[in-house]
């Protein structure tokens, strides 16, 4: 979903940022195990880094606020293997397998877990020429869906001027609802004033980036 | 849903990762770290998962990948222009160019602070972070109060960092929307000119690259 409480980016009230000094990179040994069962399991291709953004967007929102991160990553974990129908609710509740796996097309082994990690690359062939070149003005359209989408809501309806273009990439509305359907698109980063974004009573010395793909952008 | 909410329902190990300590009288072992441990065990039991695996992950970003990485590219960008340049360039060539790091995926962006701009990085959506070369990012990082006021109240985010930039500084906030990922690349402070590569990656810290922190000399050494 789009309008749901993981689009933040603006709100008032969650009071001040707490940086902690001398933070370990988790904070309880579930934490990591959560972490490493979401990129194991990840490895099948049975969704995609949006799919599991979206399978945490759903949460409810007292749920989603009420949660700490790995707790929302669990969440969205089992949501997933629950919905890929890889686990049985039967099972989460007997805390065992009940029956035999399924097939995954791809499984990560020990020595596939011993190479450095390298990120996916998300760029893709282009099915058309880039709509948009550095300088042009653009206007965010004013897009409400009921699915995942990465424009932001204090970004949509807003005009800002094109910077650069990243490339053609897997568009996350589309691959968020079928991983096979990547849907490839140009993707620019977009600057706004902040009085574009926040009015004229905003700071004069605040610019604000997003990096937008092009179904999100109508000419200025 | 229902049986979710019951399970969620059922414990109040809430909040920030960092409050877990405060724990609770009834069990050492909290009902997440129950949950996820039967959850290892179904995917396991079910042959979609292998523990060694799982262990070899959690190590990788316990002792090997973190801000380390990131400090040895600012530090080279201080000390060799053309470094400097092939970084803004093209950050991920040339970061995989300089090795001994961790390969660093697609479309890193490295982008630079000036007297006149400063440079600060959110995900205000979810927690997109350079994990190539930051590590994990912090709890901080991925928080409402971070994700909400970086990009409408930037200079209050750096006020709680202790951050205070000179007034005619202009702020840039980049929102992490999209697969690129985005570092900083601080100014070199003064009174650091004869410093070593390794002694100036000292002083680059995590939060430098992020923009909530500046380098600091430190005095005495």
């Amino acid at each position: 979903m789009s309008n749901t409480i993981h689009d933040m980016g603006g709100m008032h009230g969650f009071g001040p940022v707490e940086p902690e000094p001398d933070e370990p990179v988790f904070h309880a040994a579930w934490e990591g195990r959560v972490h490493a069962l979401q990129r194991a399991t990840a490895a099948a291709g049975l969704w995609t880094i949006d799919g599991g953004r979206a399978s945490m967007e759903v949460l409810p929102t007292v749920t989603y606020l009420s949660c700490s991160y790995y707790q929302r990553w669990f969440l969205g974990l089992e949501r997933r293997l629950l919905a890929h129908g890889l686990v049985g609710e039967d099972e989460l509740a007997a805390g065992h397998s009940l029956r035999p796996g399924a097939a995954l097309a791809r499984r990560m082994t020990a020595a596939d877990a011993a190479k450095p990690p390298v990120r996916g690359d998300f760029a893709r062939p282009a099915n058309a020429a880039a709509k948009f070149k550095p300088g042009d003005p653009v206007r965010t359209r004013e897009l409400n869906p009921a699915t995942h989408t990465r424009l932001p809501r204090y970004a949509r309806d807003k005009e800002g001027v094109v910077e650069a273009i990243r490339g053609c990439h897997v568009y996350p509305d589309t691959a968020a609802l079928d991983p096979a359907d990547e849907n490839p698109q140009w993707l620019y980063t977009v600057v706004f004033s902040g009085r574009e974004l926040w009015g004229e009573d905003a700071d004069p010395a605040i610019t604000v980036s997003i990096e937008a793909f092009e179904p999100y952008l109508l000419p200025a | 849903m229902a049986a979710e909410d019951d399970r969620k329902h059922g414990h109040d190990d809430k909040g920030h990762g960092h409050d877990h300590q405060h724990g609770h009288e009834h069990s050492e072992l909290s009902d997440i770290a129950l949950r996820v441990r039967a959850l290892e065990t179904i995917l396991t039991e079910k042959g979609y998962v292998e523990p060694a695996a799982l262990d070899l992950l959690v190590e990788a970003y316990e002792t090997k990948i973190g801000p380390k990485n990131g400090a040895r590219l600012v530090a080279r960008a201080w000390i060799d222009p053309d470094f400097k340049a092939a970084l803004l360039d093209d950050a991920t060539k040339a970061a995989n160019a300089l090795g001994h790091v961790s390969p660093v995926g697609s479309h890193l962006i490295a982008v630079e602070n000036t007297p006149k701009t400063h440079n600060l990085i959110v995900c205000t959506l979810c927690s997109c972070y350079p994990w190539e070369v930051l590590g994990l990012p912090p709890v901080w990082y991925k928080s409402a109060p971070y994700r909400s006021r970086a990009v409408i109240d930037p200079k209050g985010v750096l006020g709680d960092f202790g951050v205070t930039l000179p007034p005619e500084t202009e702020i840039r906030i980049w929102d992490s929307t999209a697969e690129t990922r985005f570092i900083v690349l601080p100014m070199r402070p003064p009174g650091t000119e004869n410093w070593s590569e390794e002694r100036l990656a000292e002083i680059v810290t995590r939060d430098c690259m992020i923009g909530t922190g500046l380098p600091q000399p430190k005095a005495g050494r």
